[in-house]
């Protein structure tokens, strides 16, 4: 994880200014904040909720914009041990001063443009147990399904379930599918699945109840890489029809 | 220089002060439950603060030692022999080479943690020796037969360290960060009774029977980060405290969440202990 970004440092974000002020919060939510700069009052674009002592929980409209600003958090490089965003919402844990990062945090723009993350191809052999399910769901034949999968382009939002699982945002709400009701109790590492408007592969053989679309054979994790994770949050995915591809199904496992 | 498990008991792992900065990948802190205890262990034996320990649940360990070497064993309270000889419990006691050490079954209390001059020196992955039981991401479970390589000494070890900090008691919480999802009364449903620790309790969470916390709001909480200490509460209404392999990211609503200090009790409370909980009232 990059914590030595060269980007120019907000003076206003630095930590040398860091004080104990008494906090003025609430127990659990810390009040919208009134951030007053040389251009005026500026009313803060950003809520937070106190998490303990020392994280907050910052709201926003959903995980594109987690994503935007986890990573506008670290390219600013505010302090805080871990920076975690969820489907709609940003962590940020182990926070000497909650109430001042969220004054920091008023600078973000929600809606800014997210810098583009490095492109990931996947070869996906679209055999999977659901993709009839889908194909029905979607009113479309599998080998449309494949089709119009493999030409979305995703974007890793979020890591949670396993390490290395990552919820690939891009399928259009229209297209969300249900969970199984019941989970399987084991589905193979490389399985490609659809739950909801997300899209996942799961990194290790696992209990799941996500529908199956497909299987690759792309590592996902592997603790001994200095980048352990395959996708991590801001990582473009692209999936590719390995079937399409001749030769590249051949270090496929059955 | 090195450690031979005989016996391995009930659930051992090596565990330092846990990874973190990874969070985001989906992986978890680990590191020892009961920290104060760990640290002791370490001081014990005139280890750095963030060497590797075993960290040993309800005790049941036969290591030998080659050559002999300075340990501490802390936490639960279990008994310490070496040859078959009684030794002390958060002392630092010398083992000869090729003596074997016994740790017993603890009278109170869940994790008992050994410290050995030099730490346990297995390699580090993703920068902690910690074993993660949620994904098991680190060294891997210590089992009978586990050689363990140990490190250079660096310091002396101690004749006297303070044995424990504070007396246990009721567990302070933060309310927060949703407690809005919960009826009117659930905090004080939370903190007026008693929780019962449930047997499915384990590092990566203490779980509570006792009665349901009632919910105002349905369905299900956009994925979102978890702390270390969340009172986490399933459509069941039964909380969970979140322990160091916790899933960094979960789906159901936080009630509140434990003061740091206060978790260690959670690494030693047993199936069918009581556990209170209390709102905390100030913030350091």
């Amino acid at each position: 994880m990059d914590r030595t970004s060269s980007q120019p440092v907000d003076p206003r974000g630095s930590w040398c200014s860091y004080h104990r002020e008494p906090l003025t919060y609430f127990p659990a939510l810390i009040e919208l904040v009134e951030i007053t700069r040389h251009t005026g009052p500026v009313t803060a674009p950003v809520s937070g909720r106190s998490v303990g002592a020392h994280a907050l929980l910052v709201e926003v409209d959903d995980a594109v914009a987690a994503l935007a600003l986890a990573t506008w958090a670290r390219a600013v490089d505010i302090e805080a041990v871990e920076v975690v965003p969820g489907a709609a919402s940003v962590l940020f844990d182990g926070v000497r001063d909650p109430a001042a990062l969220l004054r920091v945090l008023g600078d973000w723009t929600p809606g800014s443009a997210l810098p583009p993350g490095e492109l990931v191809e996947v070869q996906v052999v679209y055999d999977g147990a659901d993709l009839d399910f889908v194909a029905e769901s979607w009113a479309l034949t599998t080998d449309e399904v494949v089709a119009r999968h493999a030409a979305l382009e995703f974007v890793a939002a979020f890591c949670g379930f396993a390490p290395g699982f990552s919820y690939l945002s891009g399928l259009p709400d229209d297209l969300a599918v249900p969970r199984l009701d019941t989970p399987r109790s084991k589905l193979p590492a490389g399985s490609v699945a659809l739950a909801g408007s997300w899209c996942g592969i799961y990194p290790t053989a696992s209990p799941g109840g996500w529908r199956i679309i497909g299987r690759t054979d792309v590592v996902l994790w592997d603790q001994d890489r200095a980048q352990p994770a395959l996708l991590p949050p801001g990582t473009r995915v692209r999936f590719r029809d390995a079937s399409s591809l001749g030769s590249a199904t051949q270090g496929l496992a059955t | 220089m090195s450690l031979h498990v005989v016996r391995a008991g009930h659930l051992t792992t090596v565990q330092d002060r846990g990874r973190s900065g990874l969070a985001h990948l989906g992986v978890a802190r680990a590191g020892a439950l009961d920290r104060p205890a760990a640290d002791l262990a370490n001081r014990l034996v005139g280890n750095e603060e963030d060497a590797a320990v075993l960290e040993l649940t309800l005790g049941g360990l036969k290591v030998r030692a080659d050559p002999g070497c300075w340990v501490a064993v802390t936490g639960a309270p279990a008994p310490v022999t070496v040859d078959g000889a009684a030794r002390g419990h958060a002392r630092a006691e010398f083992v000869p080479a090729g003596a074997m050490l016994r740790v017993g079954t603890p009278v109170r209390g869940v994790r008992s943690y050994l410290a050995v001059a030099g730490g346990i020196d297995v390699q580090p992955v993703l920068g902690s020796r910690s074993t993660d039981t949620l994904a098991w991401v680190g060294p891997p479970r210590v089992v009978d037969g586990t050689e363990l390589t140990l490190g250079e000494s660096v310091g002396q070890p101690v004749a006297h360290d303070t044995p424990r900090p504070p007396d246990a008691g009721p567990l302070r919480i933060d309310v927060g960060p949703r407690e809005d999802w919960f009826a009117a009364g659930a905090l004080d449903v939370l903190c007026g009774t008693p929780y019962t620790v449930a047997a499915e309790s384990n590092r990566i969470g203490l779980r509570l029977d006792g009665p349901p916390l009632p919910r105002a709001r349905a369905g299900e909480l956009p994925s979102e980060g978890m702390v270390l200490g969340a009172v986490q509460v399933p459509p069941d209404g039964r909380p969970v405290v979140f322990l160091a392999d916790h899933p960094p990211t979960g789906g159901y609503p936080v009630i509140g969440v434990v003061r740091p200090g206060d978790l260690w009790q959670c690494a030693q409370l047993r199936p069918g202990d009581e556990v209170r909980f209390t709102i905390r009232r100030t913030r350091h």
